[in-house]
């Protein structure tokens, strides 16, 4: 099908610029910005007049749940959700259950995605070792020609540094991308709370920075040792992002991302055992969010995801250190994301840069490109749209929010995948 | 803090009881007051009072307790309520019920206070916020965060032998990281205007930012009791050592046993407190917790007035 999107302003995230013009797509790709290709006859024409013309957003972490854990979340579902904010590519971790390690898990999520209707890509995250044990190596280049675009162990520790230089080692062999979440697992021990001055008043047990930044140290080193391009994901403190920036200074293959929570809220924010806050990493302090900021800014922090995770209300009601980490964000990406350039901490096309072509560069995808012959995926927005943010309303099968009663301006009105229409606000 | 909204009723009166931060001045006053008047109640040779009768109070205590348990029991009973108490670490949670259908059990039996202890932070708050209007909730230890009735009996103590706190050096002295009790303390001591708070303990039994609750920071017992009036000292649980917080408890107790010794560097008429269960021989020596500045068997007493204080304030409003 033909699509004709006329008189938006597109946002160029590429060439960081907006202009108003009309974008042309066939059943699959771009085929024309500015003025038709010859010949074009348009099955659909938008009008999206006074809306703003983006590329597809690309989430580089999202649980959708499923397969393990269908009471939280299902593919369907989440695509679905993915889709309604704009989302046309997302990346999810291989912790699900089963476990991303061999290629019929891969198969078995790809045939989930097209049951449910192909809503957006979706990208899986290999293992690193077998069943994130951190013992044995998994049989990469089968998951690599399975379809994974990187590997991970998740939240999940190696048994040993010499594990994980192997791992490392041989992913660079295959010319993988590994992914880490820097974290010490004997220093988070049962932690909840970022350690400090509200954790000492809540009585809560904490999380040190160093639990970050001496896993992170470490990581950095084995990049230096194995050469394995490796990506750092969801960091939580200033220091980590001093680190990061002096890694990439040194020449080191490294890239980073931070989930958008993290720019908007702090351990302040936890109030009176506040179980919606409850995230892994923790909220940190408001110097680490600043700094976490002004990494966004210059780059050292190359991308935004939204870490999302959905849980059933069950998850939730319950003393705080008992109940479950982790925020439902998929409705929450982009109207923050928005956010932030109102609040000008960036221009428009550099807030859609950190969450379009800068993750899809470093994930080695083929999204985040308003280009002729890129795939058609896009997002057309209204901006003037002012609502509530309220979980209730959210189309995630997680109602998990910190951001309930937010007030957030702009909504997703249509999402494009691969040139067909999966999301149309008044359908 | 909006913590004042969920313990106090519209005209600011107790509704629940969860921790001593965000209440105010004339609040625990009141308590003081009124723990005041019951102290003659326990005194009687009939020791009970009818300002509970008909009312249901549930001790549910996830934790084990003996004396907090004991003396709320009491404190119930002299008021006049009928009491149930369980003990839920062995019941209903290693069954797998939920926190909050063991509530709604429980409350499905007319239930008009709870009392709770409970492993994790937050679980009293977490309880407030989920019982029907009318109910009360009593926090009686939330892991790390609050144990506000055994800091009122030790205001209480404090106020007993001392009258004014206004002139008052208080130390706390011990496991001041993994302590409710500590917490409780240093809110009510700054609420009342004790003229200094200081807290001695080793760097890895000190939480970090402790200092923002208004305290001075202390690493030496010598210096740290130097023209104090208030000794209280904290009970040190064994498994710290296992922790590697602690090197051994022979060199805790060099270092920060309560000895006579080391009491005389405080004021000569300085008060020792201890909420128990104490460790003789590890925390404090015995001589000095069985000899004339201790208060520590007053405090207990104590405990069952300042308890009918608190549930006289919240349940019989």
């Amino acid at each position: 099908m033909n699509i004709h999107i006329k008189n938006g302003l597109l946002i160029d995230p590429v060439n960081l610029s907006q202009t108003k013009t009309d974008v042309y797509t066939d059943g699959k790709l771009i085929v024309g910005v500015g003025k038709p290709p010859a010949n074009f006859k348009a099955n659909q024409t938008i009008d999206a007049h006074n809306h703003w013309v983006i590329p597809g957003l690309v989430d580089c972490q999202v649980r959708l749940r499923e397969p393990g854990q269908v009471h939280k979340g299902t593919i369907e579902s989440e695509t679905q959700a993915a889709a309604a904010n704009g989302i046309t590519s997302l990346c999810i971790p291989p912790d699900t259950q089963p476990v991303i390690d061999n290629t019929a898990v891969v198969e078995l999520i790809h045939h989930g995605n097209s049951k449910a209707g192909n809503h957006c890509h979706i990208y899986t995250i290999g293992a690193l070792s077998q069943n994130l044990a951190g013992e044995q190596l998994t049989n990469m280049a089968g998951l690599k020609s399975s379809g994974c675009i990187a590997l991970s162990n998740a939240k999940q520790p190696f048994n040993s540094n010499l594990v994980q230089r192997r791992a490392m080692e041989y992913a660079e062999g295959h010319k993988m991308l590994v992914i880490i979440q820097p974290r010490d697992h004997d220093l988070y021990a049962n932690g909840c709370a970022h350690e400090g001055a509200i954790s000492t008043r809540l009585g809560l047990p904490s999380i040190p920075e160093v639990a970050e930044t001496a896993a992170l140290a470490k990581d950095i080193e084995l990049v230096a040792q194995t050469g394995a391009r490796t990506h750092f994901g969801q960091l939580s403190c200033a220091r980590s992002v001093d680190m990061i920036r002096q890694a990439k200074a040194n020449g080191l293959p490294v890239t980073a991302d931070c989930a958008m929570h993290q720019l908007f809220l702090t351990d302040h924010d936890l109030g009176e055992f506040d179980t919606s806050k409850l995230t892994i990493p923790p909220l940190r302090s408001q110097l680490d969010r600043q700094a976490l900021r002004d990494g966004v800014v210059d780059g050292t922090i190359d991308c935004l995801c939204s870490d999302h995770q959905p849980h059933e209300i069950d998850a939730k009601l319950c003393p705080f250190p008992s109940a479950e980490p982790g925020i439902s964000s998929l409705d929450t990406l982009l109207p923050l994301a928005l956010r932030l350039a109102e609040e000008g901490l960036m221009t428009l096309p550099e807030v859609i840069s950190r969450l379009t072509i800068n993750p899809a560069k470093l994930l080695g995808i083929p999204a985040g490109n308003l280009s002729i012959g890129e795939w058609a995926d896009i997002c057309i927005i209204d901006p003037d749209a002012h609502y509530l943010c309220l979980g209730q309303d959210f189309i995630s099968k997680g109602k998990n929010t910190p951001f309930e009663g937010w007030d957030f301006n702009g909504r997703v009105k249509t999402t494009i995948v691969a040139g067909r229409i999966v999301y149309n606000s008044s359908s | 803090m909006s913590k004042n909204n969920l313990q106090l009723d519209e005209n600011g009166k107790l509704k629940h009881f969860l921790g001593i931060e965000g209440l105010n001045l004339p609040v625990l006053t009141e308590i003081l007051d009124t723990a005041e008047s019951f102290t003659s109640v326990t005194e009687r040779t009939v020791k009970k009072v009818p300002i509970l009768r008909g009312k249901t109070v549930a001790n549910l205590f996830f934790e084990p307790s003996t004396r907090t348990r004991s003396t709320f029991e009491l404190a119930a009973q002299r008021l006049s309520a009928d009491v149930l108490t369980l003990n839920l670490n062995t019941s209903a949670t290693s069954k797998g019920e939920s926190l909050l259908d063991t509530i709604r059990n429980i409350e499905a039996m007319q239930i008009d206070m709870f009392v709770i202890r409970h492993q994790d932070s937050g679980s009293a708050h977490f309880f407030a916020q989920h019982v029907k209007p009318g109910v009360s909730v009593l926090n009686a230890g939330d892991g790390q965060h609050e144990h506000p009735t055994q800091a009122m009996l030790d205001m209480f103590t404090i106020r007993h032998f001392k009258k004014d706190f206004s002139q008052l050096r208080v130390a706390i002295i011990g496991d001041i990281a993994h302590s409710r009790v500590a917490r409780s303390q240093i809110h009510a001591l700054n609420i009342l205007g004790a003229a200094e708070v200081r807290v001695i303990a080793p760097k890895t039994l000190l939480p970090v930012g402790i200092e923002s609750l208004g305290v001075h920071l202390y690493n030496n017992l010598e210096q740290g009791l130097k023209d104090v009036d208030v000794v209280i000292m904290l009970r040190l649980q064994k498994e710290r050592m296992r922790g590697a917080l602690l090197p051994s408890e022979k060199e805790y107790f060099n270092l920060f046993g309560l000895t006579q010794e080391r009491l005389n560097c405080a004021n000569p008429d300085a008060i020792v407190m201890h909420p128990g269960p104490a460790n003789r021989g590890v925390e404090i020596e015995s001589s000095v917790m069985d000899g004339p500045q201790s208060v520590i068997l007053q405090q207990v007493t104590f405990g069952i007035a300042v308890r009918m204080a608190v549930m006289s304030m919240t349940v019989g409003r």
